[in-house]
């Protein structure tokens, strides 16, 4: 189990950090995540879907 | 020196610390269930027996209005002395399609224009717009709710599986006078004499009272 | 608690009680933010109070139009100002306290205030004289004073911008180094929850603009279901940014009040991180039975692509309450599955109020969401009073909730004022928790009926084709409204205690009060309950608490599917 209170690890170590870590520490990569998501999944495509009803003709 | 959700974290390979069990064990568990729910929704679009995701067409108001006319003019009931039926103080046309035909309903403020007449266990291609605002189709007591888009004719394929009277409310605001819109649809079964009593029930019906 | 270094040390204040280093500019501006969000409370309370007493049947107060006004205005004041002002005000704390940071360009934030403060009395006022009768969703072509519109843009990108500024702000304090390593999880959450806003209000502008020409009459096509979709990527993503932010105040408070810390802050993060992607997709189930879109756009939307974001939601659910197990069993109360429970501080209105917030959102709003954004079992519900009785559970019981805690602890900590009214304080949390849950829970028995929302008059007394509803769903009705005037009176409770906090007197030392430490504390200690873990868990407690959230969900959901297989084939 993960002591916090100890760590285990020297904080100046220079080991480079996991990507996953460095990620989450990068306001505009989570930046363009956060708008391209819905942007593209659910209103692009969603605007889409109504483009692509079809006309009754009448 | 301890630190708290509030501070920055004092290690620097946090990544790389490992999860409880607790965590681990609840991932799992919370993740399958969300696999069962995804599996069981696309399966029943399937399998099941209800499902509005249906189709839509673009009409125009006029043109939704003129086959909704021309559907009255054609299939609205005729009383024992030969009067055409209507109810209610507005004269609703009570109006009965041919199983398997086309029915419109052409909402407008603050009116549900028909009273439909269904027959048990047969199926019917329901049409459902508006004429002016989006309302709300809420049909009581089995409490099935379409919106209603003007200029989007929502076409979804119907089978009542219970005789009597059902009520129909609006349930999308729609104007100052949304809570006037009620109206009403009776499901009858000729072949077992479940018929329309003529004066706004059906004899023997399962469905009717208050909601 | 901070553990970063001071910078500009000209700039802040150290607060004596905490400790804490508070950015002067930020915390004028948290005020500001939060006093006017108090404010609209005050009036949409009050409008909700006004519909309650009318869709009560035997009371019936307000004649019609003004009940569509009231409802509109209640549905604005609450659901937009009051959220949104105190959202952004408490960001300001957490992207600079925390971290030691100085606020980016406070000028600007002041600027942005005032256009959302502008923006939000010209929508309301136009409410109020009868303008825009059209509620919140304001779905053309039902249509309002072009003004209504003009007022909602400019709260709209008044509210855009402080996201700019918060994330400049975490940024600019990374560079200049006022904390080592990864920013606290509290700052974190306040980092998604700004992306979101983006994308919120942005949405927000693509569709208000081209509504606000139309009903000037300069452009003459209002696509109805066009606007429906776009409406809703702005209106569900506002009620996710209150989510965001109501996590993140459930964090800070067990934080406060525990020393609480994240079981593991991966686990934590990637929960946030599975909102940041997939929640706003869940925009669509306001859709659900409209016109107009496949099953494939609906599938993948409504589920989050694939449950996502329901399940940030359901780690979120263990890991609140993990930490505050974790925290209270290390400090000896670790007898049983919920000794850590029980001996919490239930009569702090920050504690109950935090921990009614987080079991009612997640047992109201929690499931029920879940449930009714499966797409067959929406039409089940949709547009019946369900959906209010749903969104209370998680805006009022959930979110506004958790904001009633923080509130008593962030204001005394802003303002150095003594909490005022520290008795209708410890009462309001109760009271509104278990008030609005009781008109939740009736609402949406009333739905289930069939009861339709924003309706003035269900006895339908001048409808040409009048019917009734049975005396059980007036019953309902009137429980839940019994309901909803005991939340008011907890709102109301609470509204007195801040008010009274915000005009009180500036003290030296002891605003907070030193939280003291929860009954049986010391006992525990003496009788050697140190043992933190049972069976190789670290916090059984709330993995069953879990588990019974899940059961209660599974046993719903399929109910829900039992019924809809009973009635008409619909296809
Ligand atoms: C103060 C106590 C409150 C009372 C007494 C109350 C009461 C009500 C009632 C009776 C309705 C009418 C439902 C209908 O007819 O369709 C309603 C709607 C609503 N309430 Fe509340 N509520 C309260 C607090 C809140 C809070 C705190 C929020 C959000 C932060 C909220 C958001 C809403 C919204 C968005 C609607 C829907 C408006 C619409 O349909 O356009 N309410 N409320
Ligand atoms: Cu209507």
């Amino acid at each position: 189990m993960a002591d916090f209170d100890s760590p285990t690890e020297n904080p100046e170590d220079a080991d480079p950090v996991s990507g996953w870590q460095a990620f989450m520490d990068d306001p505009s990569m989570l930046l363009f995540l956060g708008i391209a998501s819905p942007t593209l999944l659910y209103t692009l495509w969603g605007v889409m879907e109504v483009l692509s009803v079809p006309v009754a003709g009448y | 020196m301890s630190y708290t959700s509030m501070d920055p974290i004092p290690h620097r390979h946090w990544w790389r610390l490992p999860v409880g069990p607790d965590e681990k064990i609840w991932i799992a568990v919370a993740y399958a269930w969300c696999l069962v729910m995804l599996v069981w929704m696309v399966g029943w679009f399937f399998v099941g027996n209800q499902n509005q995701a249906g189709e839509a067409f673009k009409v125009t108001l006029d043109g939704f209005s003129n086959k909704s006319d021309q559907m009255i003019d054609q299939y609205q009931l005729k009383d024992a002395s030969g009067n055409l039926m209507a109810e209610g103080e507005t004269d609703v046309p009570v109006v009965q399609v041919p199983a398997g035909g086309n029915v419109y309903i052409a909402a407008h403020q603050f009116e549900w224009p028909i009273i439909p007449v269904l027959e048990l266990g047969k199926t019917y291609v329901f049409h459902i717009s508006s004429l002016d605002v989006d309302h709300g189709f809420s049909l009581l007591p089995i409490v099935l709710n379409l919106q209603l888009i003007p200029g989007y004719d929502y076409v979804l394929r119907f089978t009542p599986n219970k005789t009597g009277v059902y009520r129909i409310t609006c349930n999308e605001y729609c104007g100052l006078g949304h809570h006037l819109m009620a109206g009403k649809l009776y499901v009858i079964d000729t072949a077992h004499g479940v018929v329309l009593d003529g004066k706004g029930g059906v004899k023997g019906g399962e469905i009717g009272g208050a909601i | 608690m901070a553990t970063a270094i001071l910078r500009n040390p000209q700039d802040f204040i150290t607060c004596p009680d905490t400790g804490q280093n508070l950015n002067k500019p930020a915390i004028s501006l948290a005020k500001a933010n939060i006093f006017t969000a108090i404010v609209f409370l005050l009036a949409g309370g009050a409008l909700g109070l006004l519909v309650a007493l009318t869709r009560w049947p035997a009371i019936h107060i307000l004649p019609s139009e003004l009940f569509y006004i009231a409802l509109t205005g209640h549905g604005a004041a609450v659901l937009l100002f009051w959220c949104h002002f105190f959202e952004v005000g408490v960001a300001y704390y957490f992207v600079t306290s925390p971290i030691n940071a100085r606020l980016a360009t406070p000028k600007i934030a002041w600027f942005s205030f005032w256009l959302m403060l502008i923006g939000a009395a010209m929508a309301t006022v136009m409410v109020l004289i009868g303008q825009a009768t059209v509620m919140f969703s304001a779905y053309p072509p039902l249509k309002a004073h072009p003004l209504f519109y003009v007022g909602v843009i400019l709260f709209a990108v008044g509210a855009l911008i402080p996201m700019f500024i918060i994330i400049a702000t975490l940024i600019k304090a990374k560079n200049e180094r006022t904390y080592t390593g990864s920013m606290p999880l509290a700052s974190f959450g306040i980092l998604i929850y700004a992306i979101i806003a983006i994308f919120t209000w942005v949405m927000g502008a693509v569709i208000m603009i081209p509504t606000l020409l139309w009903s000037m009459g300069l452009i003459h096509n209002m696509d109805a279901q066009m606007y429906r979709v776009v409406f809703w990527a702005l209106a569900h993503s506002t009620q996710q940014m209150n989510i965001v932010v109501h996590i993140t105040i459930w964090y800070t408070l067990a934080a406060v009040l525990f020393g609480a810390r994240p079981l593991n802050e991966k686990v934590s993060r990637m929960a946030f991180v599975l909102y940041l992607f997939a929640l706003q997709l869940g925009s669509v189930h306001h859709l659900l039975s409209d016109p107009g879109s496949s099953f494939a756009w609906r599938t993948f939307n409504t589920s989050y692509a694939g449950y996502l974001a329901v399940l940030g939601s359901l780690i979120h659910g263990l890991t609140v309450p993990g930490g505050i197990e974790l925290a209270q069993r290390r400090r000896g109360l670790s007898h049983g599955l919920f000794e850590w429970l029980r001996k919490a501080p239930w009569a702090n209105p920050v504690f109950s109020g935090f921990f009614l917030s987080l079991v009612l959102f997640g047992f109201l709003g929690g499931i029920t969401g879940v449930t009714m954004s499966n797409q067959q079992i929406n039409m089940i519900i949709h547009n019946t009073v369900y959906v209010p009785g749903h969104f209370h559970g998680t805006v009022a019981t959930g979110t506004t909730l958790a904001f009633f805690a923080f509130s008593y602890w962030i204001v005394p900590l802003l303002t150095r004022h003594k909490l005022a009214f520290p008795g209708l304080a410890r009462m309001s949390t109760y009271l509104f928790g278990l008030g609005m849950g009781t008109f939740a829970v009736f609402f949406m028995a009333a739905g289930h009926l069939g009861v339709p929302r924003r309706h003035w008059d269900i006895t339908y007394a001048d409808a040409s084709l009048p019917f009734q509803f049975s005396a059980t769903v007036q019953m309902l009705v009137t429980v839940a409204e019994i309901g909803a005037v005991i939340g008011g009176t907890g709102a109301l409770f609470y509204l007195i205690s801040i008010l009274g906090t915000f005009m009180g007197k500036t003290v030296e030392k002891g605003a907070l009060p030193p939280l003291a430490e929860p009954a049986g504390v010391v006992a525990a200690r003496l009788h050697g309950g140190t043992e933190p873990h049972i069976k190789g868990l670290e916090v059984p407690g709330s993995l069953v608490l879990c588990l019974t959230l899940l059961t209660f969900l599974i046993i719903y959901y399929f109910a829900q599917y039992k019924y809809l297989a009973t009635i008409w084939g619909i296809r």
